[in-house]
């Protein structure tokens, strides 16, 4: 017999795959287990803002609407009462939109030129400076509050959009440097050498070199600051007043009045609307997300 | 008049002292090597040339102009480094032509400059493509174009092969050299591969400990090296040492005498020292005759090669290998009669470690 016949004897193709095997159930279990313990409350709030009134107080917070009404997702929108304004979560909106885009990009802006400076123009001192922005991640917010009050009003910028917008900027400053400074220490310095070489500045090298390669980590930082100002809300009721509350504070103005009776579909409806900017930026950047955040962990 | 002229040049990281103490005149057009071990100093030699890294004490003239202070691109210097250093996100022609927009040249000169250089570099069909899209060869040349095009006194390049496999390298070493030649700059290349430094340098310059132990052409330091280092790090397989002691026309090693009279002394021609023998120096059958040096020896390990073979065996007690033709049929344990010419041997003070 030769060796090739010998080699016909044994089995051959694939190997076969048995998908109920006890440790696929166990997997998938547990997933499923998981997955719906997540899902769960979501389905409860996206079933009662769909719900009327009459049909809540039936008590089946599981049971699908039998009539299906938007009429809570309006009110919570346009009508819902916070104080003595009548005009719902679209004023908080607006306010959060105008906090949260200055605040996003100026933090992004001002961290990304603190990380390249740190991670490629060393200076003497410049070690202790980013020690000094790493203790800052430590700091509890709670220690800061009243000294920041009181910077706010010797600025005179105390109750206005301009603070909030500062005390952002601030807070995520250390978080983002150490981003922005991780991820410029893994470009090379061959190419930093090379663009100083051909006679590119400091602002030359960051805008032409540095941040066109930052795409990953950019998506990472806009996605951080855009989920944690959004949904602050110690700071916005803190540095605001009530006419430029941002979404979360009036959110909870709404739901926790004491006045009348308690709208469960119209409190489900406005946390869902308060939710939608965070969710919709993971959905489209998810990806990108993961890609940024793992990016930098090889070299290369 | 000299090129690049460094004048007692001392760099130190903290306590660690780099480069000490270090002249060097490099001759206008000349392409000179800076070749050493990992450690040595070489490389930071070159970015300080370059402007890359500030020096701690001394001077560096470009151009009978002292640039010690100068911005690496005020420098009149290109650049090539060892892993291209390309920018990623533009095309090849971008990144040919981004320094030539920060020095604020008209478009129709860029153009033209951009031109030139990738014809001299054959890389014209690349010029849209980005970098990602290249092969290492072309990437690397690429980098070259992008020292090229801005019309520089001075080539750096920081070891740009050795992220290149073994063919390619070879290919883009005689690219460098015939570069060199129509061009005529002067070029500083900084290497550990001692065969990119024997075949590219007018005269290589071997560093250790941040000084240069010797400066000279190729021929110069193969033949006569300077110091023990010198010697034992140029040439593969690197060179026999036998101990013993010099006296007037004799080497006495492990109990053999050694007839050593032809061999031109510098230094003093007596006392402790180290005769250096090159494998490839060793004779054997006809060319024996008339060889003053002859003993035999018992082959304990042979190695082929393909081109030539190479034989461990023992040496008046100590551990010698030497070469011979790749077709000589010879088996461990063999006898065989060699020969050394005392003419082409190396002798070094076993103290100071200088040739004698």
């Amino acid at each position: 017999m030769t060796d090739e016949t010998r080699l016909l004897d044994g089995p051959r193709g694939p190997k076969p795959s048995r998908s109920l095997s006890g440790r696929n159930i166990m997997l998938y279990g547990t997933l499923i287990v998981m997955a719906t313990y997540y899902a769960l409350p979501l389905y409860v709030m996206v079933v009662t803002s769909l719900k009327g009134m009459p049909e809540i107080r039936m008590g089946n917070i599981f049971a699908p609407p039998v009539e299906i009404t938007f009429e809570p997702w309006i009110k919570a929108w346009s009508e819902a009462c916070t104080g003595i304004n009548c005009d719902g979560l679209s004023r908080g909106f607006w306010n959060s939109v105008q906090i949260l885009i200055p605040s996003v990009i100026l933090s992004i802006a001002v961290a990304s030129v603190n990380g390249y400076a740190l991670s490629k123009w060393r200076f003497p001192g410049s070690e202790v400076f980013f020690t000094i922005l790493m203790i800052g991640v430590f700091i509890p917010y709670q220690v800061m509050i009243y000294p920041i009050v009181i910077l706010l009003r010797e600025l005179g910028l105390y109750g206005s959009l301009w603070g909030l917008v500062l005390v952002h900027t601030i807070f995520g400053m250390p978080l983002l440097t150490l981003l922005f400074r991780n991820y410029f220490t893994s470009v090379p310095d061959e190419l930093f050498k090379a663009a100083r070489v051909d006679g590119a500045g400091f602002w030359a090298i960051y805008f032409r070199i540095m941040l066109p390669m930052a795409l990953p980590i950019l998506v990472v930082a806009m996605i951080l600051q855009v989920t944690g100002i959004w949904n602050d809300f110690l700071f916005g009721v803190i540095y605001t007043k009530p006419e430029i509350y941002p979404m979360t504070v009036q959110l909870n103005n709404i739901v926790n009045s004491v006045q009348g009776v308690k709208e469960y579909n119209v409190n489900m409806a406005a946390t869902l609307l308060t939710g939608l900017v965070p969710l919709t930026i993971y959905f489209i950047s998810g990806k990108l997300f993961v890609r940024g955040i793992a990016a930098g962990a090889v070299k290369g | 008049m000299h090129s690049v002229s460094i004048r007692s040049l001392d760099l130190a990281f903290g306590a660690v002292k780099v480069l000490r103490d270090l002249d060097l005149d490099i001759h206008d057009g000349e392409f000179l090597v800076l070749l050493g071990s990992s450690g040595c100093g070489k490389s930071t030699l070159l970015n300080c040339i370059a402007g890359l890294l500030d020096v701690t004490d001394g001077q560096i003239f470009i151009k009978d102009r002292n640039v010690t202070w100068l911005e690496p691109s005020e420098r009149g210097i290109g650049m090539v480094f060892q892993s291209y250093a390309l920018y990623p996100q533009m095309t090849v022609e971008g990144n040919l032509s981004f320094g030539l927009k920060n020095a604020g040249l008209p478009k129709a000169d860029i153009a033209e400059r951009v031109a030139r250089a990738s014809k001299i570099l054959q890389i014209e069909p690349l010029l849209k493509r980005k970098p990602g899209a290249l092969s290492g060869g072309q990437r690397q040349r690429v980098a070259i174009g992008r020292a090229l095009v801005r019309d520089v006194d001075v080539f750096l390049f920081d070891e740009p092969l050795s992220n290149l496999d073994a063919k390619l390298r070879a290919d883009l070493r005689v690219e460098i050299k015939r570069l060199h030649q129509q061009l005529e700059n002067t070029m500083i290349y900084v290497t550990h591969d001692q065969v990119e430094a024997m075949t590219l340098a007018d005269r290589i310059a071997i560093m250790k400990g941040g000084q240069i132990m010797q400066l000279a052409s190729p021929a110069e330091i193969y033949n006569r090296p300077r110091n023990r280092y010198v010697a034992d790090f140029i040439g593969s397989p690197s060179m026999n040492f036998l101990d013993g002691t010099l006296s007037e026309g004799h080497f006495e090693t492990g109990g053999a005498h050694f007839d050593i009279s032809g061999y031109a002394f510098e230094g003093t021609a007596t006392g402790p020292a180290e005769m250096g023998i090159r494998p490839e120096h060793v004779a054997t059958g006809h060319d024996l005759e008339g060889l003053a040096i002859q003993a035999d020896v018992t082959v304990e390990l042979v190695e082929p090669m393909g081109s030539d073979t190479q034989i461990w065996t023992t040496l008046a007690g100590q551990s010698f290998r030497f070469r011979m033709d790749g077709q000589a049929e010879i088996r461990d344990g063999d006898t065989i009669r060699i020969g050394i010419d005392p003419t082409k041997a190396s002798f070094f003070d076993k103290a100071s470690e200088l040739r004698l």
